[in-house]
């Protein structure tokens, strides 16, 4: 046989493989797989859409209250009004919009990146989607009547607890967060096991790239910080609804108790929000770069230090309310700690651009917007960790400035970067470069005049969450310029938007490596095909998309047929075998359902305790729903194995 | 090394092979319990926080100690439940099914009883504190009956177990969902344990 004909019939075989490999794989496009899709890059997309439009609601939300602040003595809203508004721009931009949309780009990107063919638990992933669009729904219809939370995002006792919030709003803070965090904790608990146990063979943790190492940081201080959050909410619930007595001192409770295990969970999601950033930083700047980041080593042990040290730093939000001094200088000293990896991490990818090839396009441009502003964030937060100087200004617009700057800067412009980076593996299309130069313009420019003259009216004495403030004050220019600030920054954002539809609609088709990039993701159509690769990649760098062997093993190894994934060792990832992976279902949309009928249940309880009863046949439906799940399948005696 | 590579995940030699090493599942279940442990650790400290801030009586007066009797036995009941569990465990690696099936019964009995236990004690300690009595009673049922539904969802897994080994799905080279609803069988127990040490025993020091 000569060389060509045995090419040709080589490359036929491996046609065949593939399209049995599409039968496998392949979701019919129907309802009914709407429903019941298990595809992580379908679910992640849905993941980073939905989030998209909690995004746009609580930035509307902020719009209207930077309306009401432009003047003094402003009537655009009632100070009712003005509270329920703070609160869910601030409970949705932190708990319906952030980690929910790294969680898309995880649950997009992790598997892609390790060279998987799904998540470790497609269906829980599907489970944790439903819960979270059912949740946030519910937390924003809240708002459309008008029994939104009204107690600020971090939701202190004794305001929030009875007799001083009688209304429905609180417990809709509290169960909807509890339902919320069913959501979180079983991605947490999906993107670990996935990064353990589903990386390409070769892929030991040193190879493992940044992105994914903070997705798993990120994860484990889920899987250790939402509990308190959780346990908190619950306290909430039962002393409001049921007369216990957590927090209340009355009766032998304390507020500070809320305080402590708020901000025990509250401190690691300001890192829960900004790590993924940082990962998504790591992950964009080697392809405009040309070169790797540096320090790899010392960027993962930055990633790990700052997931342990973050939960010692708690207090910090407390230092205006008398704990003993002794615990304050603990503190302290844990914040100014911190500190250290998060600046080993900025300095490395500084060096990165030093030491590179710089490539303008829009992703390296909100990457440098990132860090002029995480880096002044950065620079007020040391400020904070010096307990004298935080009484002087904890509660003011000083705070709103700072953490603006971390979580704006630190999440939000990272987030854009990523968008437009991965926007060709997300929808196969590019973006426009002209457009998205003016976006990050308008983004950047917007940005700083929103919030840069915060510092400022905080300085002067500004509190925070007043709904009006009278002139002559010295605050009326610089919340003037606060509010201009905040239409050019929504113009900016809008270009954003209109980009990204403009180039799903009309974008050209985007070449599956447009960036020349060094990870997995890169190797695969855009977008992927439902198997993700056809060959299970073989990895042995840590860029191995610049590695030739990777690339041509990807190009002609044999595929791994059928409905099956493989898995590999804990730390070293090496192959352990293939297994079998979950078909699509309805049964995660049916538990998720089950769920929401218990939270309204709950809710409506409020104004009518026959709904307790509703509760009770939402929690049959989840049982029922886990029973079908997990039912093993029948075997015969020799498939399981049985003694003679 | 290149060849090494390719010949180990050439997919003939996968697919007989049955998967090595710890499972996802494993992984998985390990990852939860570790996360239901840190609700009830948050739990206890929220009752040592309350506890350390209060007068020099605790429980605060008028209520006593908790009683011992009923708990102790409760204790006798619950942690040698996890023995059956781990006795069915290695006999379904072998292939024995009777032991699994035999394992699970005395597991589930074990686990009602202690269940039976916990609602004649709460029948008794409701005449005298209830939920809304003050912030250490609010501390001792959540607690309890938090812990309550947690061997109550044990009970369901293992009676799940139960019903599935009786149809026949478990053998030696099948038994992986036995290995996970122990782990959370164990975890229950020993979340006892902590709350037995905390709630019951710690206001007699």
């Amino acid at each position: 046989m000569s060389v060509d004909t045995e090419e040709q019939s080589r490359s036929a075989s491996r046609d065949e493989a593939l399209a049995e490999l599409e039968k496998n794989w392949g979701e019919r496009p129907s309802l009914r797989s709407w429903f019941s899709t298990v595809d992580h890059k379908r679910i992640g997309r849905r993941y980073m859409v939905t989030a998209g439009v909690f995004f746009i609601l609580a930035g509307t939300d902020a719009m209207i209250l930077r309306t009401q602040l432009a003047r003094p003595n402003a009537t655009v809203l009632s100070p009712e009004a003005y509270d329920q508004l703070f609160t869910m721009h601030g409970t949705a931009m932190i708990f319906l919009f952030s980690t929910p949309m790294f969680f898309g780009f995880g649950n997009f990107l992790v598997p892609l990146l390790i060279g998987a063919r799904d998540m470790a638990f497609p269906r829980l992933n599907a489970f944790g989607y439903w819960v979270f669009v059912f949740s946030g729904t519910v937390m924003f219809t809240s708002q459309l009547v008008g029994r939104a939370p009204d107690g600020g995002w971090f939701g202190y006792v004794p305001l929030t607890d009875t007799p001083y919030s009688t209304g429905v709003n609180l417990d809709v803070y509290s169960l909807g967060l509890l339902f919320l965090g069913v959501s979180t904790t079983a991605g947490a608990i999906n993107f670990i096991v996935t990064v353990v146990k589903m990386r390409a063979p070769g892929m030991s943790l040193n190879r493992l790239p940044l992105f994914v190492w903070a997705i798993v940081g990120t994860s484990f201080m889920v899987i250790f910080a939402l509990p308190a959050l959780n346990l908190a909410n619950a306290m909430l619930f039962l002393d409001r609804r049921f007369g216990a007595h957590f927090f209340d001192p009355g009766h032998g409770g304390s507020t500070l108790l809320w305080q402590h295990l708020f901000w025990i969970f509250g401190h690691p999601d300001v890192y829960i929000i900004v790590m993924p950033a940082l990962g998504i930083v790591s992950a964009v700047l080697p392809a405009f770069c040309r070169r790797g980041v540096v320090a790899y080593p010392l960027m993962v042990l930055a990633i790990v230090t700052i997931s342990i040290i973050s939960f010692g730093v708690w207090v910090h939000h407390m230092f205006a309310t008398g704990l003993p001094q002794l615990s304050y200088s603990f503190f302290s000293a844990a914040s100014t700690l911190i500190t250290i990896p998060s600046g080993i991490q900025i300095f490395a990818w500084l060096f990165t651009m030093l030491r590179g090839r710089i490539v303008v396009r829009t992703p390296f441009l909100f990457i440098v917007g990132f860090i002029v502003t995480f880096v002044l964030g950065g620079f007020t937060g040391v400020m904070f960790a010096i307990t004298a100087f935080d009484q002087q200004v904890t509660d003011s617009y000083f705070v709103v400035a700072h953490f603006h700057y971390v979580l704006f800067g630190g999440a939000v412009f990272p987030m854009l970067a990523g968008i437009y980076f991965w926007l060709p593996k997300f929808t196969g299309r590019m973006y426009a470069e002209k457009l998205s130069r003016w976006a990050f313009w308008l983004v950047f420019v917007g940005f700083n005049t929103t919030f840069m003259p915060m510092h400022v009216s905080g300085l002067l004495g500004m509190p925070r969450r007043i709904y009006t403030y009278p002139g002559g004050l010295g605050w009326d220019i610089w919340n003037l310029i606060s509010t201009i600030g905040a239409y050019i920054l929504a113009v900016g954002l809008l270009l954003v938007l209109i980009g990204v539809v403009h180039a799903v609609r009309r974008g050209a088709p985007a070449p599956d490596d447009p960036w020349q990039g060094d990870t997995l993701e890169w190797g695969t159509s855009s977008p992927p095909r439902p198997y993700n690769f056809a060959a299970v990649p073989q990895v042995h760098s840590l860029h191995p998309m610049w590695d030739e062997r990777t690339t041509r093993a990807l190009a002609t190894d044999e595929p791994l047929p059928s409905h099956r994934a493989m898995t590999t060792s804990e730390l070293d990832g090496r192959q352990e075998g293939a297994i079998e992976m979950p078909e699509e279902s309805l049964l995660p949309l049916a538990a998720a359902v089950g769920i929401l009928v218990v939270v309204l249940g709950l809710l409506w309880a409020w104004y009518w305790t026959g709904w307790y009863w509703l509760a009770g046949a939402g929690a049959l439906l989840i049982f029922g729903a886990l029973a079908r799940w997990l039912w093993p399948p029948e075997r015969t005696p020799e498939e399981a194995g049985v003694a003679p | 090394m290149t060849a090494v590579a390719e010949k180990a995940t050439s997919p003939r030699l996968l697919s007989a092979e049955m998967p090595s090493g710890r499972t996802t599942g494993w992984w998985g279940m390990v990852l939860f319990v570790t996360t239901e442990a840190t609700i009830f650790a948050a739990l206890l400290g929220s009752y040592f926080y309350i506890r350390f801030q209060s007068g020099p009586q605790w429980p605060p007066p008028p209520l006593e100690d908790p009683k011992l009797t009923k708990v102790i036995i409760m204790t006798a009941l619950l942690l040698p439940s996890s023995v059956p569990v781990m006795w069915a465990e290695r006999g379904i690696r072998k292939g024995q099914r009777w032991r699994l099936r035999a394992g699970l019964t005395i597991t589930l009995v074990l686990g009602l009883a202690f269940l039976g236990m916990q609602a004649w004690e709460y029948s008794e300690d409701l005449k005298k504190h209830t939920l809304t009595t003050d912030a250490y009673s609010s501390l001792f049922y959540t607690t309890t009956s938090l812990h309550g539904f947690h061997v109550a969802v044990g009970l369901l897994m293992v009676g799940w177990l139960l019903a599935a080994s009786l149809r026949g799905s478990f053998g030696y080279r099948r038994h992986e969902r036995v290995r996970l609803t122990a782990i959370y069988w164990h975890f229950v127990d020993v979340v006892w344990v902590a709350i037995f040490l905390c709630l019951y025993l710690s206001p007699r020091l």
